[in-house]
């Protein structure tokens, strides 16, 4: 095992070469600013860039705006929809990247509270997309003075802007020098940015990645300084493609430098509250951890065998859900052998969860830095299972290879590893061969292959600029080239409204399915995760149980975004009772815990309907932002099958049994006298006829028609009459 | 290594410790500000958890600001502390000491105002 005490430091890069970037720059134009303070979380400032002239603009938020978006994903929503039209494509001039970190952004004292929320247009969606990142960026950014940082207009060469929170500047500069990479990018801005060893904490980057200017399933890098390891780490924006609009504007990277991190700098309304809060959860984490999952240690990759067990861990492009390798990459390979222990690798300040772990001096096979030895962040459990089993890689230092690739070049993991599973399926089934990849054999497990592919999205080249195009596009890209079966690519192709599935197999539940299916931005579990309540736990078997979970759920989860914080310590760990409470799912407890925390930093005191209503408006905002950009409809909600089912025969065959026993229990059929195919199709007509009925109760639930509009009723409802959303859904329910 | 040791045996529960402990910082006399605790057992005896300088609250910090001195000391650094309280949660005696009145919590430093407080002999300071 290894131990944080044993690391070595990481080399820096050498002083001189930081002068000589640096002496690059050119100033294009630079802001002084009068800091606003911040007043319980807020400091109702958005600062507004319009990179084609260099413009710097800071602008007051308005109440209305506060009240209804409440901050974070809210308000990154709302200054997006004013920025575009139904038009705008995500590279349109007028396309905006829109941050904010939410009224309890910044904390120190509650875990979880340094996210940043990033939406803009997607180039895979077309539709808005959200993510959520850790690294220092959003809480710096807030106590530089902005609630949130609006993006705009496309540069003519690479820029950089630099906002100073302490002196009170924001400049932007040309920048023809800086790496490409992240972890080299990141390291040289940190050094070039900080005035000595100690000031580097106080740095924090936002960039891309070399494969950014190439394809669009590329992320966003949020870094934070590691003084402990003496080296940047770096967290990710990871869906929908930021990265790609962010080059598309010519940004090299964001840097935002402050320094005199407290415990009252969001001057809260009630500081006892908030540290007795904070504590009892420290607490917790120091008694329970080890007992339940193990977040310390492993963080998130702690459900790989977990999800293995249960047949869950998408493999092979999600025909299954296990694999008999699975030892191979089990969560205590990479605890034993790889991920250095006894860190506190927090991403934000007062993380006691401090999931965010990293591989130290991991010696590189492959690729430009092919022979060095690189700090890793990660593997998340979304890394092991997409880039590992999805892809049939089931070895673990192929995925850390992967991992780090995909961060440093900017590339999605989640999307990379779908991308290139649904191409391996492609490639067993003659639809992609050695002449039309450029000479890659893709075959599930070819880890030399898959090496090339991501190196080729790095540098612009050859298939992986295709595969870089996400599942969407190559499935249309694959029907006109090659001539593939469009039903065959529709089934397999792990996509939906253009975004690549996240890595959890749906088939056997039913809510997941609809936990994917009837999201806002696309198929990513952080709106709902029902898997072990549906499927394992039977907690929820009617439609009307899983609307209910469908509506609770992504509404509540939704609040996290609104507020700056991470999902993880809401139930990642529970508090030692909560087995004993009456819904066990919902960590009660905990829940009450983000109560007391808004009350205490905004000085609102609340109850989980407000909580749960403060979500809604803007979720239907989405749902109707989505309508207006052309998706957002039922039709738009629909499933590719082999997330609800059995495509092949392969697949109904390597669980024969599980779907022959429904085929009599579920629907009163008797599977000894029926041929494969008739099962397989009765098996599927059930599973669309079940997904519709799902869809048919949530959409009641969620207050929308069941075209999945929103009524001006439930407007009405929500306080949400505004003019422009009324006029869209008007628009359509009229249609 | 310095640090605090305690002999129980000699504890009579008398408080001067915890009273010098918590004057000597947070200027008040108050037993929950004192970075060393002193309960009474059931049989009427009195134990005392005191500050060994295990390291634990450095190792949970994830900013490095608490450093362990020459002498081995963890010492925590006000100045740069973000008070988030996590080296308190993590004390596995439970005596760093959180105040709502201070951002940052203290802890411990082996300074020895206790052992001259303590009219008993039960605290010294050790440098094994």
């Amino acid at each position: 095992m290894i131990c944080i005490k044993n690391i070595k430091p990481y080399e820096q890069i050498e002083q001189e070469e930081i002068e000589r970037l640096k002496a690059a720059h050119v100033l294009r134009a630079r802001l002084q600013y009068e800091k606003k303070p911040l007043f319980r979380g807020y400091t109702d400032k958005l600062l507004y860039v319009d990179l084609a002239d260099s413009k710097i603009r800071i602008d007051d938020i308005p109440g209305q705006v506060k009240e209804k978006f409440i901050g974070g994903k809210g308000y990154c929503l709302r200054y997006l929809w004013d920025a575009v039209t139904p038009e705008t494509r995500w590279n349109s001039p007028e396309n905006a990247i829109v941050m904010s970190a939410g009224p309890i952004g910044g904390i120190t004292q509650y875990p979880g509270a340094g996210k940043t929320l990033v939406c803009t247009i997607s180039p895979t969606t077309d539709i808005p997309i959200d993510s959520n990142v850790g690294g220092y960026f959003g809480p710096f950014l807030k106590f530089s003075g902005f609630d949130a940082l609006e993006l705009i207009g496309k540069a003519d060469k690479d820029v950089i802007i630099f906002i100073d929170g302490n002196k009170g500047t924001i400049s932007i500069e040309e920048a023809p020098l800086e790496a490409g990479d992240a972890h080299i990018l990141c390291e040289q801005l940190t050094l070039m940015y900080s005035d000595d060893e100690a000031d580097r904490k106080n740095v924090a980057v936002v960039t891309a990645g070399s494969a950014a200017d190439h394809v669009n399933i590329s992320m966003l890098n949020f870094s934070f300084y590691d003084p402990n390891r003496k080296v940047v780490r770096l967290k990710q924006a990871g869906r929908g493609g930021i990265g790609r609009v962010f080059r598309d504007k010519r940004i090299r990277a964001l840097v935002c430098k402050f320094s005199g991190i407290k415990a009252d700098l969001n001057k809260p309304h009630n500081m006892s509250i908030l540290n007795k809060t904070g504590l009892k959860f420290h607490r917790e984490m120091h008694d329970l951890d080890g007992k339940q999952n193990n977040m310390r240690k492993i963080g998130t990759a702690n459900i790989i065998e977990v999800m293995d067990a249960y047949d869950l861990l998408p493999t092979h492009n999600f025909k299954f859900g296990s694999h008999k390798d699975i030892d191979k990459i089990k969560s205590t390979v990479f605890i034993e052998k790889y991920l250095t222990q006894g860190a506190p690798d927090g991403c934000w300040y007062g993380c006691s969860m401090a999931c965010a772990k990293a591989a130290d001096h991991f010696l590189l096979k492959s690729g430009p830095y092919k022979g060095q030895r690189v700090c890793v962040d990660g593997p998340e459990y979304e890394n092991a299972a997409g880039l590992g089993s999805n892809c049939g890689v089931m070895d673990a230092e192929a995925i850390l290879e992967l991992n780090f690739y995909c961060d440093t070049y900017g590339i999605d993991t989640i999307s990379y590893g779908t991308c290139t599973a649904f191409a391996m399926e492609c490639y067993e089934n003659g639809i992609l061969n050695k002449e039309r990849t450029g000479g890659l054999e893709l075959t599930f497990g070819n880890i030399e292959a898959d090496f090339e592919l991501i190196h080729q999205m790095g540098r612009g080249e050859g298939f992986g600029v295709i595969v870089g195009m996400g599942v969407k596009k190559m499935k249309e890209y694959f029907i006109k080239k090659f001539g593939a079966d469009p039903a065959f690519l529709n089934d397999i192709g792990m996509e939906q409204k253009g975004l690549e599935y996240s890595e959890y197999l749906s088939k056997e539940s039913l809510a997941q399915q609809g936990g994917y299916g009837l999201t806002n931005k696309g198929p990513q579990h952080d709106e709902a995760w029902l898997i072990f309540m549906d499927q394992v736990n039977n907690q929820i078997p009617t439609f009307e149980d899983k609307a209910e979970a469908l509506h609770y759920f992504p509404m509540f989860r939704t609040w996290f975004g609104l507020m700056g914080l991470c999902k993880l310590p809401w139930n990642d760990i529970v508090p030692a009772d909560n087995s004993k409470t009456a819904e066990p799912a919902k960590v009660p407890e905990h829940v009450q815990n983000y109560l007391d925390v808004y009350e205490a930093v905004t000085g609102t005191k609340i109850t989980v309907d407000e909580m749960i209503k403060q979500s809604e408006r803007v979720y239907n905002f989405q749902r109707i932002f989505n309508i207006r950009m052309g998706k957002g409809l039922r039709v738009n909600d629909a499933s590719p099958y082999r997330a609800m089912g059995p495509v092949t025969e392969e697949e109904y065959l390597s669980r024969e049994e599980r779907y022959d026993k429904q085929l009599r229990e579920l629907q009163g059929l008797d599977p000894e006298k029926m041929t494969l195919r008739e099962k397989m199709d009765s098996t599927r007509r059930y599973r669309y006829e079940q997904y519709n009925r799902m869809t048919d109760a949530v959409y009641k639930r969620r207050g929308w028609t069941q075209n999945g509009v929103p009524t001006p009723e439930k407007l009405k409802e929500l306080e949400m009459e505004l003019p422009e959303l009324l006029e869209v859904v008007n628009q359509v329910l009229s249609n | 290594m310095k640090k605090l040791v305690a002999t129980d045996s000699l504890c009579t529960g008398c408080g001067k410790c915890t009273e010098a402990c918590s004057k000597a910082y947070y200027k008040v006399q108050d037993k929950n500000l004192a970075c060393l605790r002193v309960s009474e057992n059931p049989d009427g005896t009195f134990h005392v958890e005191v500050c060994d300088q295990c390291g634990e609250c450095a190792a949970v910090c994830n900013t490095n600001v608490i450093r362990q001195d020459k002498f081995g000391v963890f010492r925590l650094s006000k100045k740069e502390c973000a008070g988030c309280l996590m080296c308190v949660g993590y004390c596995p005696k439970d005596v760093m000491v959180q105040s709502d009145d201070h951002l940052e919590p203290s802890k411990c430093v082996a300074c020895g105002l206790c052992v001259k407080a303590c009219p008993t002999g039960a605290l010294s300071i050790t440098d094994r």
